[in-house]
């Protein structure tokens, strides 16, 4: 446990210290985008990991954060109004979603988030009155919380990091809470569950509404980062990204999303720069993950930790049974 | 009187090509129990091959007609690959089965991109449907009535081949219960791979008749594939004619509100699918929940 609290300790203080130790300011910037990913990925995984339900239309959530946001400024409202309303709108959405969507379980409820998100994207790109189409929404300025003006690289940065602190800490106490043992249960057994006497919908209808508040905040994190949101921030591209991160670091944990996001930003932001075919890689990536790693990097890497360290103290007969998978 | 006519005509047409989309999509939803998310790309990479083939890229003109059923075999036989190299890896795991068509569908729109570039490709509406047929004072574009034509043969084959053949009994078997249609010796996963390349094809062959009318523009894929989705969703999965009466409905709907509110024309699709779903949530011909 000593040595848990120690990594914990060594992760802090390395986050806390980014803008000292890397080599210039665009990758304080490349480290801003890992995290508010990172916390878009968490509130996926809330759904994803802990309780086994796959949505592919997650993207048109953190789009309509965005929009929100970013509609509001443009009507010349202050930005606490709108990021709170940006908040409600974007939580209200994944009510809706969730309404809909929670009637089936596994590939029904991808299919109905991926139509969902399908028609936000369509909203966001047809209804040019309010979203401006395809030449999107501008920006302008960054909030300046008690007057430190996020406009800054470095303070932005120390904003997403406490946001995305404050993100990993609802969800750690979400995981440990009744509520998160709960939630694993109707992933596993939803009719014992319900046998049990818990309301299956309901704790499913209330991870949405955690996963819709993450969401969101990333999303706004994300106008804010950006100063710019368009109708591609909603494609399906973009939901199956996030996907992405939670799949390949591994579902059902709080350092898969995390890693997953770093993995992905760190990906799309080095290869860009070489190729223009970042879906073609994505699509790639994907596909081979699926079939190779499906668990993810994180309880991959984990097993195959255990496995080198059992190799030496057990006996040869349960390693051999171990090593089967 | 003779706008709305049109519009009802074009409706019809496009339900047609929604409906050769869907019926594949619908199908190998019911056997295999995962919504293909490459039917979209099937559907542009069809419409590609036969622009290409049409329009003489490869330096001779291909007949419409002949490009039409050789892009429809070549699709058909990369949804066979598709499915025998990589979905055939991931038995019974649902859920890695989408991803994987998932993945494949950015792969493919990418290839498009790369392939045939970013400009819109037109192609010519073939010679012998070209031309107006006069009813009264309307004027129907004929190719747009063969298209309703060519549908309703398709989807009355269709039928035949799932209602009367020994293949169809075999299809509606699996969809109906998968487990206990092995028990009597039906070789299931050969469906799988039957119904994919089946579905793969219907996809090609809709995108290339649609070609002359939708034109093929790179984005054609993640237009089309969320309005099978909500014809499924809405039609049942597995159903022949839930797809068929999905179809019209939705194209109806959206050329509808294409033209009466167009800037909401993608949101107005959203209202059926909400009644479907809040009323009768396995869609109005299906027979089990997805």
């Amino acid at each position: 446990m000593n040595a848990r609290l120690f990594a914990l300790a060594t992760a802090f203080v390395a986050l806390v210290s980014v803008p000292y130790w890397v080599p210039g300011i665009y990758y304080v910037n490349v480290a801003s985008q890992i995290l508010f990913y990172a916390v878009f990925a968490l509130g996926l995984d809330v759904l994803v990991g802990y309780g086994g339900l796959v949505s592919l239309g997650h993207a048109g959530l953190f789009g309509v954060a965005a929009y929100t946001t970013g509609y509001l400024l443009q009507l010349g409202l202050g930005h606490p109004v709108a990021i709170l309303a940006a908040l409600m709108v974007g939580v209200g959405s994944m009510a809706v979603y969730a309404v809909l969507s929670l009637r089936s379980t596994g590939i029904g409820f991808i299919m109905i988030t991926l139509a969902l998100g399908e028609i936000l994207w369509g909203l966001a790109y047809r209804w040019i009155s309010v979203t401006g189409g395809d030449n999107g929404i501008s920006l302008h300025t960054r909030p300046e919380p008690f007057g430190f003006s996020l406009s800054d690289a470095v303070t932005f940065y120390y904003a997403t990091l406490i946001i995305f602190l404050f993100s990993l800490g609802i969800m750690a106490v979400m995981v440990r809470s009744p509520f998160g043992a709960a939630l694993m249960g109707t992933r596993d057994q939803p009719r014992r569950m319900n046998a049990l006497g818990y309301h299956v919908w309901a704790i499913r209808f209330w991870a949405c509404l955690l996963s819709g508040l993450l969401t969101s905040i990333s999303g706004i994190m994300f106008v804010y980062y950006t100063q710019f949101i368009s109708p591609q921030t909603l494609a399906l591209t973009s939901s199956a990204e996030v996907l992405l991160m939670v799949i390949s670091g591994g579902a059902g944990t709080l350092l898969g999303p995390i890693v997953g996001a770093a993995l992905v930003v760190a990906v799309k932001t080095v290869v860009s720069g070489f190729i223009e075919r970042w879906n073609f890689l994505l699509g790639a990536i994907f596909v081979a993950i699926v079939i190779m790693m499906p668990e993810g990097l994180v309880p991959g890497s984990a097993r195959l930790w255990q496995l080198m360290w059992r190799k030496k103290s057990l006996p040869s007969k349960v390693v051999a049974t171990e090593a089967k998978p | 009187m003779s706008f709305w006519l049109v519009l009802a005509v074009n409706s019809i047409t496009f339900g047609g090509l929604l409906f050769l989309l869907s019926a594949g999509f619908s199908l190998i939803f019911g056997l295999m129990r995962i919504p293909n998310l490459t039917h979209g790309s099937l559907f542009m990479l069809g419409a590609y091959v036969g622009a290409t083939l049409v329009v003489g890229m490869l330096g001779f003109q291909f007949n419409f007609w002949l490009a039409a059923v050789l892009a429809t075999l070549t699709v058909a036989a990369l949804g066979a690959l598709i499915e025998r190299l990589l979905l055939r890896r991931l038995p019974g795991d649902q859920l890695a089965q989408v991803l994987v068509t998932l993945g494949l569908s950015f792969m493919a729109a990418d290839f498009c991109l790369m392939m045939w570039g970013g400009d819109p490709l037109s192609v010519a509406t073939p010679s012998e449907l070209g031309g107006f047929a006069r009813f009264g004072a309307v004027a129907f574009p004929i190719y747009r009535l063969a298209i309703i034509a060519i549908a309703t043969v398709f989807a009355i084959a269709l039928w035949l081949l799932l209602d009367r053949t020994r293949l169809g009994a075999m299809i509606r078997a699996g969809v109906d219960d998968p487990a206990m249609a092995r028990v009597v010796g039906i070789r299931v996963s050969q469906l799988f791979t039957i119904v994919f390349a089946l579905g793969a094809g219907l996809a090609a062959f809709a995108g290339i008749i649609g070609g002359p009318i939708l034109s093929v523009y790179p984005g054609l894929d993640q237009d089309m594939l969320p309005l099978a989705l909500v014809v499924v969703i809405l039609g049942g999965s597995g159903s022949l004619l839930g797809s068929f009466v999905g179809s019209i409905v939705v194209g109806f709907i959206y050329n509808f509100g294409q033209a009466l509110l167009p800037e909401l024309a993608y949101f107005v699709l959203f209202l059926p699918m909400l009644l479907v779903l809040l009323l009768r949530p396995q869609g109005l011909f299906g027979r089990h929940m997805p």
